[in-house]
């Protein structure tokens, strides 16, 4: 099982629930955990379902640069780390 | 309600409270996250004593919440979201970059927002539309951004006798009209001037820059106009715009505050020029008016005279119902307060951080 995590940064606005999925891609790994709280979708993602401009994706270490396909494979012990961009102040 | 105010910060959300010796922070909310603008509590109707603040959360986007006690508590409630873009659409991404404005009239929110989308709610932020007979309108090709990226709505000025009418401005994209509650629209442009448009084009109601634009409350039919160009004046519901020359030292500003129930009476802070955005040597500065724009008095009495380098931005000078308390807030954080109109201003003893609005109630 894949396991997705968010930045602590995220607590202060919403529940960000560790989530286990069997997803095989990136996509359905995080859909996996908007239905554990809807409420971070709009937080990750925007309006076109693109991952944020100033949030940055983690695949087992790789950083994603591709925000609107979101089509990377993950293995059974992948490890996802969705974070906060070092952008703003 | 002249004794509770708002301001909008980069860091956070200040409620002010007015007591005899002046304005002071009574409650501080969202200290941290930028807040772009806030709806003072309903003052009447289904929503009455509810308030909205719009976040603009650097890394996850914007966020609106909701509050019932007067800010003590908040909880979020959704934010407006675009549609699908289709592919191929011309025009900027349709992705909510930022609510700019936030209005209520008769039991219906309405929410100006870069990129230029109008949306509306009518159960108080559970849920929002956006008002496609105007972002579906031809014109909104020509539209660009003034002061950001994209264009942008930042005034938003319901009728308060006809429900169904309202006023909007876009920064690019002119002054917009409704009389039939958003179905269908009006460019409503006649006598404004862009002198930063090639000359054939000046008179182009499409790409029109209206900094901000303000109703006479007991008069609505008059409308004041903070231009890129200029100050204008309306005295038809914006179907005829009047340059109004007579300010002195400078035009160009951002802001203007219009007296709650004299239609002659109108405030506004003048900058250089378009390429120099700071007071006139330094010198901070509110022009009044109280003739219709035939004449105007610069008031000095309070403000910093040397070394000031503040910016009163759109949304940076209001004026209470009593049409004497305003305030007047700067992207540098400066906070001024008069009690009399303008006739002495007082420096308050707050170091914010950037100003993005004000608002009284």
């Amino acid at each position: 099982m894949a396991r997705v995590v968010f930045t602590p940064q995220l607590r202060r606005f919403t529940e960000t629930p560790e989530v286990q999925t069997s997803a095989t891609v990136l996509r359905q790994a995080l859909e996996s955990a908007f239905e554990a709280n809807p409420r971070l979708r709009g937080y990750v993602f925007d309006d076109q379902a693109h991952v944020r401009a100033n949030v940055v994706i983690f695949i087992d270490g790789q950083r994603c640069d591709d925000r609107t396909r979101l089509d990377q494979t993950l293995r059974a012990d992948s490890t996802v780390h969705v974070l906060q961009a070092l952008s703003g102040g | 309600m002249n004794d509770r105010a708002w301001v909008a910060t980069r860091k956070g959300l200040f409620r002010l409270q007015r007591s005899p010796d002046g304005w002071r922070i009574a409650q501080i909310s969202f200290l941290g996250e930028p807040v772009s603008m806030v709806l003072p509590p309903v003052a009447a109707g289904p929503h009455r004593g509810r308030m909205l603040a719009a976040l603009n959360l650097g890394h996850f986007g914007t966020k609106v919440h909701a509050s019932d006690d007067a800010g003590a508590t908040w909880h979020e409630v959704t934010t407006p979201t675009y549609p699908e873009q289709p592919a191929g659409a011309a025009g900027p991404a349709w992705k909510l970059q930022q609510i700019w404005s936030l209005e209520a009239a008769g039991g219906t929110l309405w929410a100006g927002t870069l990129p230029g989308g109008l949306f509306r709610s009518d159960n108080f932020g559970q849920s929002w539309q956006l008002v496609r007979s105007l972002w579906d309108q031809p014109e909104r090709a020509e539209w660009f951004g003034g002061g950001y990226d994209v264009p942008g709505i930042h005034s938003i000025c319901p009728h308060p006798g006809r429900p169904d009418e309202l006023l909007l401005a876009v920064s690019c994209g002119g002054v917009w009209h409704t009389g039939d509650g958003a179905q269908t629209w009006k460019l409503r442009t006649q006598g404004l001037r862009a002198t930063y448009m090639p000359l054939e084009r000046a008179d182009d109601g499409r790409i029109q820059d209206p900094h901000r634009i303000e109703r006479c409350a007991a008069r609505p039919e008059v409308v004041w106009c903070q231009h890129h160009n200029g100050i204008w004046r309306s005295a038809d519901d914006a179907l005829h715009w009047q340059e109004i020359t007579a300010a002195p030292g400078s035009s160009f500003g951002f802001a203007v505050a219009v007296h709650p129930s004299d239609p002659g009476a109108a405030w506004f802070v003048p900058a250089v020029a378009d390429q120099c955005r700071v007071p006139k040597d330094g010198a901070l500065v509110v022009n009044r008016t109280r003739d219709g724009g035939e004449t105007f008095e610069a008031q000095r009495q309070g403000l910093p005279q040397a070394d000031c380098y503040d910016l009163v931005y759109r949304h940076g000078l209001i004026v209470a119902p009593d049409g004497q308390s305003l305030l007047m807030g700067s992207s540098g954080g400066g906070l001024w307060a008069t009690f009399n109109g303008g006739e002495r201003w007082q420096t308050l003893p707050l170091r914010l951080p950037p100003i993005y609005a004000l608002r009284f109630g």
